[in-house]
């Protein structure tokens, strides 16, 4: 079983709440789930959809065939019909859309008259998702269980006109739908073997509220904003400051100054803010001041396409920010990974004081994934900082004092007797600025060369998935893992094929130890595969492993791999081999 | 007790005769009085002559980006607001390069304290017109002379309801102490606009200039009425007034967010045990 339902319909119609419910419904009665959004930059208006892919095996991509389309809007239905599978199923309400549709494949369902006789209008989002789980032969006690989750706190009466409206559509679609042949198996499912249901904005939010995260300054830009919004949604139960900044440059700074005075802080944006952000980049550089920064890319440049996702900043993370300093850079390809590598950012962030930048994208932020669950005993914490007693009997403190390792540790400012001082300008162990030649040199020495082995002996290998010995490579880095997995999956069945996947790509994983250029040399052939024009993963591979890969595929329209195109693209490349 | 010798900082890489020395005198002395040691607070600076003046000090330092010293104090205050945080910034640094953040600093009204060394010219690049130029003044950059209206930074607080705004002059050392004193002892965003000479790069502005122009607010000034502060804060030309001219009691931001009530977040110690709760709320 393996079903897509799409939802499409004006933004402000409740598409996102239809499509929210449905996948949050699917996942508590076990099955797997994938969700994707479409929009545009604007408030109401135009064309949207929600895409809800539930199946009883593990997906990760979204599909092109559409088994139910559920038709909010008159535009949804020539925009999206062929797109509808062998069963594929149109349902729409005709007094909304003011148009008639006689066609087999269309079902009829009065959403607006159901929501008014059994509530008021505003419930028509509740009969279509009822209508949706009649089509699909589902029970109703999981969408009754949410309805209550959802409405508790407006009262029975919203909790029961809501479950009555909802009854009314499912009864309606199931009698109705004649030519409904979907099943989703277990009885119509009742809840059993929930999974959790994540996406990658909220996973990185969360992932930094579990590593002890006490500060975060913003300036709102899709498509980071969500990571903003989960972290305030915690301020209050785990004590969290949220600030919105007046611009980019003062909410790095802002998190900075935090950090400084002795807690973890993070600050978050897309293309546009990050570059008001890179001065501070390198003040944080210089300073050593610990900082996560969530970079969450779309397309450019300048303003480019504000709500949808391009894999096009990397070569801006790596080489942006004046001066020469130590950086880390991760690109989880899962909201899982990007919960657990969160984690590693703050750890080690805090561990070197180099700052840590986490590279997402639109499509990742904003699709949703189902998992057995995270295993928060896997949560790292360790606090480096000095303070208090420890602070307080040291003999002497100087903020950048030269050490084996580079890392000197940082002392709370006003914790003790000691002085914290750090200066932008190059600066002595004290940390008052300097300007000789040896001093430089040290200071250096201690920020940069002392730092970087032991960094880039902290980074994990890439992921391989398929053939160990594989004739055919598809290599990529941050949201394409699920693409890319599942495309290994069609070709597996005849040919000798693998994914290559790189989570931590900067420093890159050290390929003495961990041997991945030779598997790349051994391929017939090793495709890099990027939702940008250039390539500029293939780049960072070559500069610094001087190995070059002689085939790629890159989508550069603002739209996300499909399994459906990127095999086709792959079958073209490997068709002779 | 302190005393003078625990703020025997760096040497002071300033122009001999440059008004920061004034102003490093009177900061080291309202220190001393009330009885504050280097320890217990941070001095956060940006960049030009004003920027160096935390290492003179010898306290707590982050001498950050120029123009961005309000955020990295913002940022501090935030997460520990038993921690004094003051600011030393100049007229180019705070109104120019970081003018959006001093706005925004005034409206959240973060508690912390703003010194702006204002001698209404850029001295680390060497002699450009800065905001608070005086309409007309030639430089090399400004061969004309500036076009733009003198920025006032009285005024503009004011209008922003800041909640305390002072202006001294370095010529004027107790005076200057005093209103650094009495900024430390007020609760709320306050800016205290220093005028200085520019010894060499100012030729208009000298301290003859102002020692000329600048008198001590009258006694029975009051301060907390905005529209009469406001008349004030427009009077420059022939006579400056220096002192409090306006002050109010509005609510620190640190004190309205519910989080740091009771302790300040780098207090707080982290509970991981919470963890599995909010885990549950994904399913």
């Amino acid at each position: 079983m393996d079903y897509t339902i799409k939802i499409g319909g004006e933004a402000g119609q409740g598409i996102q709440t239809i499509g929210g419910t449905l996948a949050r419904l699917f996942a508590r009665t076990g099955l797997h789930v994938f969700t994707h959004q479409d929009y545009e930059s604007r408030i109401r208006g135009g064309h949207n959809f929600y895409q809800v892919r539930l199946s009883d095996k593990p997906v990760m991509s979204s599909r092109n065939r559409v088994d139910i389309l559920v038709a909010m809007d008159k535009e949804t239905v020539p925009l999206h019909r062929n797109e509808l599978s062998e069963i594929g199923q149109i349902v729409y309400d005709s007094s909304f859309l003011k148009q008639n549709y006689d066609e087999a494949h269309f079902l009829d369902v009065p959403f607006l008259e159901l929501a008014l006789k059994h509530g008021s209008r505003i419930m028509a989002n509740t009969v279509a998702t009822g209508s949706v789980l009649g089509m699909l032969g589902m029970k109703l006690d999981v969408l009754n269980d949410i309805i209550r989750d959802t409405f508790g706190k407006k009262g029975e009466d919203v909790v029961e006109s809501n479950i009555r409206a909802a009854t009314a559509g499912h009864d309606f679609a199931a009698s109705n739908c004649s030519k409904c042949s979907f099943s989703v198996g277990a009885n119509g499912r009742s809840p059993m073997n929930a999974k959790m249901l994540i996406d990658g904005s909220e996973a990185i939010g969360f992932g930094a509220v579990a590593s002890g995260l006490k500060f975060y300054s913003a300036y709102p830009m899709t498509p980071s904003t969500g990571i903003m919004n989960y972290v305030a949604d915690k301020e209050e139960e785990y004590g969290i400051i949220v600030e919105q900044a007046e611009d980019e440059i003062s909410a790095i700074n802002m998190a900075l100054g935090a950090s400084f005075a002795g807690v973890r802080a993070m600050t978050g944006t897309s293309g546009g803010g990050f570059a008001l952000m890179v001065e501070g980049l390198s003040l944080a550089g210089m300073t050593e001041t610990p900082i996560v920064i969530a970079l969450a890319q779309r397309p450019g440049p300048a303003t480019g396409l504000p709500t949808r996702t391009e894999q096009g900043d990397l070569q801006f993370a790596l080489y942006t920010a004046h001066g020469e300093f130590p950086r880390i850079i991760f690109a989880p390809g899962t909201p899982e990974q990007a919960f657990y590598l969160t984690n590693r950012a703050f750890e080690l962030t805090e561990k070197y004081q180099v700052p840590v930048i986490i590279i997402t994208d639109q499509y990742l932020a904003d699709t949703q994934w189902t998992f057995d669950g995270f295993d928060t005993g896997r949560i790292e914490y360790n606090d480096y900082r000095l303070r208090g007693d420890d602070l307080e009997k040291l003999p002497e403190y100087k903020r950048h004092s030269y050490t084996e390792s580079g890392i000197t540790p940082l002392a709370v400012p006003g914790d003790s007797g000691h002085l914290v001082v750090t200066d932008s300008d190059e600066h002595d162990e004290e940390g008052h600025l300097v300007e000789d030649a040896e001093t430089r040199i040290k200071m250096t020495d201690k920020r940069l060369f002392r730092k970087m082995p032991q960094i880039k002996d902290e980074i994990s290998p890439p992921t391989i998935y398929g053939s160990s010995r594989a004739d055919i490579l598809l290599v990529g880095w941050g949201s394409t893992y699920g693409i890319l997995k599942e495309a290994v999956d069609v070709f597996s069945k005849n040919r000798n094929i693998a994914m290559m996947h790189f989570s931590e790509i900067y420093p890159l994983p050290s390929p003495e130890k961990f041997y991945y250029l030779k598997v790349l040399e051994n391929a017939k052939i090793a495709i890099c595969i990027e939702n940008n024009a250039t390539g500029q993963f293939a780049c960072l591979v070559r500069a610094e492993t001087g190995y070059e890969f002689r085939a790629k595929i890159n989508r550069y329209d603002g739209r996300p791999f499909t399994l459906e195109g990127l095999s086709g693209e792959i079958n073209e490349h490997i068709k002779g081999l | 007790m302190s005393t003078l010798k625990d703020y025997r900082g760096q040497h002071p890489a300033w122009c001999p005769g440059c008004g920061n020395f004034s102003i490093l005198k009177s900061f080291k002395d309202a220190m001393v009085e009330m009885d504050i040691e280097p320890h217990q607070f941070t001095i956060v600076s940006g960049i030009g002559q004003s920027g160096k003046f935390p290492h003179y000090v010898r306290c707590n330092t982050f001498n950050g980006l120029h123009g961005r010293a309000l955020p990295v104090a913002t940022g501090m205050r935030l997460v520990n607001n038993e921690h004094p945080v003051m600011v030393f910034a100049g007229d180019g640094d705070c109104y120019g390069e970081g003018g959006n953040h001093f706005m925004h600093a005034i409206r959240r009204n973060i508690n912390v304290k703003l010194f702006v060394h204002d001698n209404q010219i850029y001295g680390l690049t060497k002699g450009q017109a800065s905001p608070t130029s005086m309409e007309g003044m030639k430089t090399k950059n400004q061969p004309f002379g500036v076009f733009s209206e003198q920025l006032n930074p009285m005024a503009l607080a004011i209008a922003l309801d800041c909640s305390f705004v002072a202006r001294g002059f370095s010529g004027d050392m107790e005076h200057t102490k005093e209103l650094i004193k009495s900024a430390l002892d007020h609760k709320g965003f306050s800016l205290v606009d220093i005028l200085q000479p520019c010894v060499t790069f100012n030729k208009l502005n000298t301290f003859e200039w102002y020692k000329q122009r600048v008198y001590r607010l009258d006694p029975d000034y009051n301060p907390e009425g905005r529209a009469q502060a406001f008349q004030k804060a427009l009077e420059w030309g022939d006579r400056i007034p220096i002192g409090i001219i306006y002050r109010n009691n509005r609510p620190i931001l640190e004190e309205r967010i519910p989080v740091i009530i009771d302790s300040p977040l780098v207090k707080q110690t982290f509970d991981l045990s919470k963890l599995e709760k909010t885990l549950k709320e994904f399913y």
